[in-house]
């Protein structure tokens, strides 16, 4: 984590999680569903996001349904991670679980297409003007991200208690 | 302690803990649905190599992919049968949506710690259970461990002083605390509903409420239990056990306390795409519809299927309107159809679609096409939720989605009541 650049897609307030995992497209195969992330919200993002791009949004991030596909696209299309002013419960859990990096931080005064770095361990967002100071994480569950989310961490606890 | 802090602590094996401790909770109950249930938790089970931490708590509900009318629905379904028989979970299969048929058969009583594969699991929190939805890898974590981690929250409560008026419900209750507080006024934490108008509400309408505490972004949703409660957990073959001991203490800390009048409530109306767009019903009033919905587990219970039926009997639907009703459950089917309010609807002209989530959850053949207005009893209106990303959602009660069929445009409820 921390060397990968990317173009940041800046989203508003409130993006849900039916503008990220849309219904029509949960039945199918996860992969058209990442590829139809946000494609209500934000064609240019289905379209055109790429691998160690990364999301600004303002407050309340990933509100609505406890659908993890919601985080799951976006780890699917490669982000980096996302920055938002506030997230909405679920969404962070689950992003956490699946081992999607997710920050509290004021990043809106950068512009939509810049380039930057979400440095995870410092919780630091750097761009070529200076970086943006981020909410740090709790301990466990930057390791938790670290595992690569929930399951490696599980499995890392279950082999230690001989399971 | 706050009623939050007392449930998660008895859940942490902590005599207290207090808000902003991050404690690990014993779960007594998961409950997990077709969608994300089986066929996603399974894959990671499988993977960790280990079975459920104990079969006895946990109960599976199809509701998403039902009917299973489609190839990807059936396919989803059967393997969410097959799981259900392997693990010998209970099972309740086609019974209806999983937030109404959990507490109906039984499997909710004060006191309980709950987690839910599903974002409208806070609706236990109706019976003062803590209870509260996750997602599919999460669960997985649950049911391979019986644990989870929460970070015990402020208790942000929502007192409702005076009395309801006539065409008022808890359905407009929610809509005007989404309306003042956001959908992100509960912070991710627990909300609990106080007053006299809160206790005045039957079981099914304090569901609504805590249902739609998802809708403002709080973890939980709480009311303390009372002898309302006992009953209905009785009845439903439960055992409330010492239910009087859930109710936080005189003087515990409460971050927020904001207080509402029923007495002066109108009808409310949230307008396309947020919830939190809502405000009196005259302020939407006129507005041309295609479609009504009447369904989900927010709009569709036995108590908001009686309440449209008391407007709609004896009346048809306005011409070009659609009207859609999906029960939230067989059982609560069942007993409009004997009370003889399933065939108020079939006389108006109603499409009675299966006990499921339905078009609340955009999934199956009725979603809404390209354009269509429609006004919907469900929770949440966002864009495209329902179904072409071109379609707008009003949400409203049942009172006012009935008056609305009749008249073919968004209407208070409350002439058409009088007399009735």
């Amino acid at each position: 984590m921390g060397r990968i650049s990317g173009r940041i897609w800046k989203l508003g307030d409130d993006v849900d999680t039916d503008a990220l995992a849309p219904g029509r497209f949960m039945h199918r195969p996860m992969a058209e569903l990442a590829a139809n992330c946000l494609i209500d919200l934000s064609p240019d993002f289905a379209a055109n996001a790429r691998p160690g791009d990364l999301i600004v949004a303002g407050r309340n991030f990933g509100m609505g349904s406890s659908r993890e596909q919601a985080a799951q696209a976006l780890k699917d299309r490669g982000l980096q991670g996302v920055v938002a002013e506030s997230f909405a419960g679920i969404f962070y859990r689950n992003a956490i679980n699946l081992g999607l990096p997710v920050f509290v931080g004021r990043a809106s005064d950068l512009p939509d297409g810049a380039e930057a770095t979400l440095d995870a361990g410092a919780a630091v967002l750097r761009h070529a003007g200076g970086a943006v100071a981020l909410e740090p994480l709790p301990d466990f569950l930057l390791a938790l991200i670290r595992d690569g989310g929930l399951v490696p961490h599980l499995e890392k606890r279950l082999a230690k208690e001989g399971r | 302690m706050t009623l939050a802090e007392k449930l998660i602590a008895r859940a942490a094996g902590r005599d207290a803990v207090r808000a902003g401790e991050i404690v690990t909770a014993r779960v007594d109950l998961a409950m997990i649905h077709d969608s994300g249930g089986p066929r996603r938790v399974e894959p990671i089970l499988k993977r960790l190599g280990v079975g459920l931490w104990d079969r006895d708590r946990v109960v599976l509900i199809s509701d998403h992919y039902v009917p299973g009318d489609d190839p990807d629905g059936a396919a989803i379904l059967g393997l969410t049968r097959d799981w259900a028989r392997r693990h010998g979970v209970t099972f309740h299969d086609g019974q209806g949506i999983c937030h109404v048929v959990l507490p109906e058969r039984g499997h909710v009583a004060p006191g309980m710690f709950i987690t839910g594969g599903d974002s409208h699991s806070p609706t236990g929190g109706a019976f003062g259970a803590y209870m509260f939805g996750i997602g599919a890898t999460e669960m997985a974590g649950v049911l391979a461990t019986g644990e989870i981690w929460v970070r015990v929250p402020e208790t942000i409560a929502l007192d409702w002083q005076g009395r309801l008026p006539r065409g008022v419900l808890a359905k407009d209750m929610i809509l005007a605390m989404c309306g003042r507080l956001g959908m992100d006024g509960g912070r991710y934490q627990a909300i609990e509903y106080t007053g006299p108008a809160v206790r005045a509400l039957g079981m099914q309408e304090r569901m609504t409420l805590s249902n739609m505490a998802a809708e403002l972004g709080a973890q939980a949703g709480l009311i303390a239990p009372d002898a309302v409660t006992a009953d209905y957990v009785r009845a439903a073959g439960g055992d409330p056990g010492d239910w009087a001991r859930w109710q936080g203490d005189a003087g515990a800390p409460v971050a927020e306390r904001h207080t509402f009048d029923a007495s002066t409530l109108a009808p409310q109306v949230a307008a396309p795409h947020s919830p939190a767009n809502a405000g009196d019903v005259g302020d939407q009033a006129g507005q041309g519809l295609d479609v009504v919905y009447i369904g989900a587990c927010t709009g569709a219970k036995h108590a908001d299927l009686a309440a449209a039926a008391e407007i709609l009997r004896g009346k048809r639907l306005a011409k070009g309107i659609r009207l859609m009703v999906a029960p939230a459950s067989r059982r609560d089917q069942d007993r409009a159809a004997a009370e003889g309010i399933m065939g108020v609807f079939e006389d108006a002209g109603a499409t009675i679609l299966p006990n499921a989530c339905g078009i609340c959850a955009g999934y199956g053949g009725a979603r809404l096409g390209a354009d269509i207005r429609c006004l919907s009893t469900t929770a949440r209106n966002f864009k495209g939720r329902m179904g072409d990303a071109s379609s707008r959602v009003w949400l409203s009660s049942p009172y006012t989605a009935a008056a609305s069929a009749i008249e073919g445009r968004i209407a208070d409820p409350r002439p058409h009541l009088e007399g009735r």
